[in-house]
């Protein structure tokens, strides 16, 4: 039994890494500067990801909430940023503007409509579905149809030197510069401060945090504005990068669920793990196999969920 | 579903477990208790006769109505209203009975509808498609047939996925795949088309009747609405289904009682998936096209809209939210404007889930008990003064 089983584990391995490594020796030896640039491009667009799926992850992770409103939420701070940025022409504004009006969207969402259904898993999900709707409609009134894009510095958006590939646009570099510092940011506010503690604390075992005195509904709504704001912060970063136009809610939306449906739910190193898989996946499937690239992410996600129903690094809920 | 029905469903299909729910889980909705009250129990033998006699005036005269619809309405209603609410609502039934009776919330509901609706466009003769892809031209009578059943094993499969997991992770899974389909037949142009799909993908004309016609394509998809919806009412009360029902309230229960969960699972899935492949086919003769568009997020909710609309407690929930949802989509530009559909609808959806979650049923079963209560309490008043 035993022995079958690590003989199915072996034979799983070698049946997943022995294409990948001929693979990388493969486009290694026919064109290593597309394979580099395409590697360089995988892990920057992990790191947009990661940005968008660790709100996503955080709130599920505490308050069990599937908030599928967290693509409308990464586009209105990404609307957001663009108007503050257009008005005072200063981009840091525009992510500071971005984190703040979503933070706040997702603070008025906990306390007015959140709170009075907890525990309704199925029930708040169609309310987020309904807000995503209304949401989408709404900002397509307002913005209309066209593409928006920003205004950064001169001095991340240009190009830098790099290994193999010569030149790389340098605002990518920044983008995984930042994902890394939220993530070390988020890593240091849930183990080193005091909410952030509650927070793990809720996550393990919400009754026993309420039962030991702490306001259960206030680090709620932190959580929440924490998980909203990422999102509109996420949007600005996003936005400059690519840019801002009415469909990327559903894109971003489906990039959150993937990466935590493979990362594990309620877990931001989870969230870092699937978002490098999935955008390692996306980039390579788009330059080397164009027309079946969505498949890759598929067949990541099936494997995942065959093998590891909870994620990578995904625990069962308690 | 009351516990008496429970215990006798058990008692017959599990060799004679002694099994009684916990009082604080038995039925105590109002809804419930009065569909429990509506629906006798069957056993095989007895079923045709009790289905003789539930039938009440109220059917008789629903189904006259749907029967003679076309003869008084216009084309447009016939046509635009009539039949393409019968085909959404067949489609939405199929998340009904999964989410309604199995528990499972599937978001890929129009996924399913769409690969039978690309099966049929793929294998039959539809125009000529960008990028190479060509449809093999097959007569109808082939290439339905593979549609649907391609579709079943579709749906087989996200069930075999989305299984391993639960409650609101089924709804993020089934939406992962959903939007995995539309961005794959977005992106591929060899086999499906890309961008612009399969056009003039027309219903056939079949011993002189053009199912492409308003009033043909109306008694298709009312056959198949009705098929649809009586095969669901009995199978909800065979065995499979009252099996089904459990899972949904306690599968570790069911699993104790030596029923394969998951297997249960997994054949729902399946059931739904020839339902939503029919509805999918009907879809794609009546647009008379198929596109990413027809797949995309936004149709995929409004199946969940769609039910959620009419409520999931009884399979005439999806018919009745698909009447509400095609007279909105058709009637917005009166209330607000026509690009303004999607706020209202998501406004009504929203309002709905909030303050209705049984849809419109369960205010109906809401409005209906208050009035009884109502009653009962004036009579109890009277004979007290009296």
């Amino acid at each position: 039994m035993n022995s079958s089983a690590s003989f199915w584990r072996w034979f799983w391995v070698v049946v997943i890494a022995v294409p990948i490594a001929v693979f990388i020796v493969w486009a290694n030896i026919t064109n290593p500067r597309q394979f580099v640039s395409t590697l360089l491009n995988g892990v920057t667009l992990a790191a947009l990801y990661f940005l968008v799926a660790s709100g996503f992850t955080l709130v599920f992770g505490l308050m069990r909430n599937v908030n599928l409103a967290h693509g409308s939420l990464y586009l209105f701070g990404a609307y957001m940023g663009w108007v503050v940025g257009d008005a005072t022409e200063n981009w840091f504004l525009a992510i500071a503007a971005g984190f703040a009006s979503a933070a706040l969207v997702g603070f008025l969402l906990q306390i007015s409509v959140f709170r009075f259904m907890q525990g309704q898993e199925l029930r708040q999900t169609m309310v987020t579905i309904g807000i995503s709707i209304v949401l989408a409609d709404l900002m397509l009134w307002w913005f209309g149809g066209e593409i928006y894009s920003f205004d950064p510095p001169r001095a991340i958006f240009k190009s830098m030197p790099m290994l193999v590939v010569n030149k790389y646009p340098t605002y990518r570099v920044v983008v995984l510069g930042i994902a890394i510092v939220i993530g070390l940011v988020l890593w240091w506010f849930l183990n080193r401060t005091k909410v952030g503690m509650m927070i793990r604390a809720g996550v393990d075992d919400r009754n026993m945090l309420a039962a030991s005195g702490v306001n259960v509904q206030r680090v709620f709504a932190i959580t929440f504005a924490i998980g909203a704001g990422l999102a509109g912060f996420a949007g600005v970063i996003g936005g400059t990068a690519l840019s801002i136009s009415p469909g990327e809610d559903t894109r971003y939306l489906m990039a959150s669920l993937v990466v935590v449906i493979v990362g594990g739910m309620g877990s931001i190193p989870g969230a870092a793990v699937g978002a490098l898989l999935i955008g390692l996946a996306e980039q390579f499937g788009l330059a080397y196999a164009p027309t079946y690239g969505v498949v890759f992410t598929f067949v990541i996600m099936v494997l995942v969920l065959a093998f590891r129903p909870t994620g990578i690094l995904g625990r069962r809920a308690a | 579903m009351s516990a008496a029905q429970w215990r006798r469903a058990m008692n017959s299909s599990a060799g004679g477990n002694a099994w009684a729910r916990p009082a604080g889980a038995s039925a105590s909705s109002p809804a419930v208790v009065a569909r429990a009250a509506s629906t006798p129990p069957v056993g095989a033998s007895v079923a045709f006769g009790e289905a003789i006699r539930a039938i009440r005036f109220r059917h008789v005269v629903i189904l006259l109505a749907v029967l003679i619809y076309p003869w008084v309405a216009t084309p447009f209603f016939v046509y635009q209203i009539g039949g393409q609410a019968l085909a959404l609502g067949l489609i939405a039934l199929s998340l009904t009975f999964l989410g309604g009776y199995g528990g499972m919330v599937s978001l890929a509901q129009m996924a399913t509808a769409g690969v039978a609706g690309y099966m049929v466009a793929i294998f039959g003769i539809a125009g000529e498609a960008q990028g190479g892809a060509s449809s093999l031209g097959w007569p109808w009578w082939i290439a339905v047939p593979i549609g649907i059943a391609i579709a079943t094993l579709f749906a087989t499969f996200v069930g075999w996925l989305s299984v391993r997991t639960e409650g609101i992770y089924t709804i993020m899974i089934t939406l992962a795949i959903g939007v995995s389909f539309y961005y794959l037949v977005q992106q591929n142009y060899s086999i499906f088309g890309g961008h612009e799909g399969f056009n003039e993908v027309h219903a056939p004309t079949v011993l002189g009747a053009n199912f492409s016609h308003a009033i043909p394509y109306y008694y298709l998809a009312l056959f198949w609405a009705l098929t649809g919806y009586f095969f669901i009412k009995y199978l909800l009360r065979a065995p499979f289904g009252v099996a089904l029902q459990g899972v949904r309230e306690n599968a570790r229960r069911m699993n104790a009682l030596g029923f394969d969960v998951t297997a249960h699972r997994i054949a729902a899935y399946s059931i739904a998936g020839v339902l939503a492949g029919i509805g999918g086919v009907l879809m794609v003769w009546y647009n008379g096209r198929i596109s990413p568009g027809t797949v995309g997020t936004g149709p995929m909710l409004d199946i969940l809209i769609i039910a959620v609309l009419g409520g999931m407690r009884h399979p005439i929930g999806p018919f009745i939210g698909a009447i509400l949802f095609v007279l909105v989509q058709n009637f917005a530009i009166d209330i607000i404007a026509r690009e303004r559909f999607n706020l209202v609808i998501g406004v009504v959806f929203l309002s709905i889930v909030l303050f209705s979650p049984d849809g419109l049923l369960g205010l109906w079963g809401y409005v209906r008990t208050r009035f009884q209560a109502g009653g009962v309490q004036l009579k109890l008043k009277g004979r007290s003064v009296g």
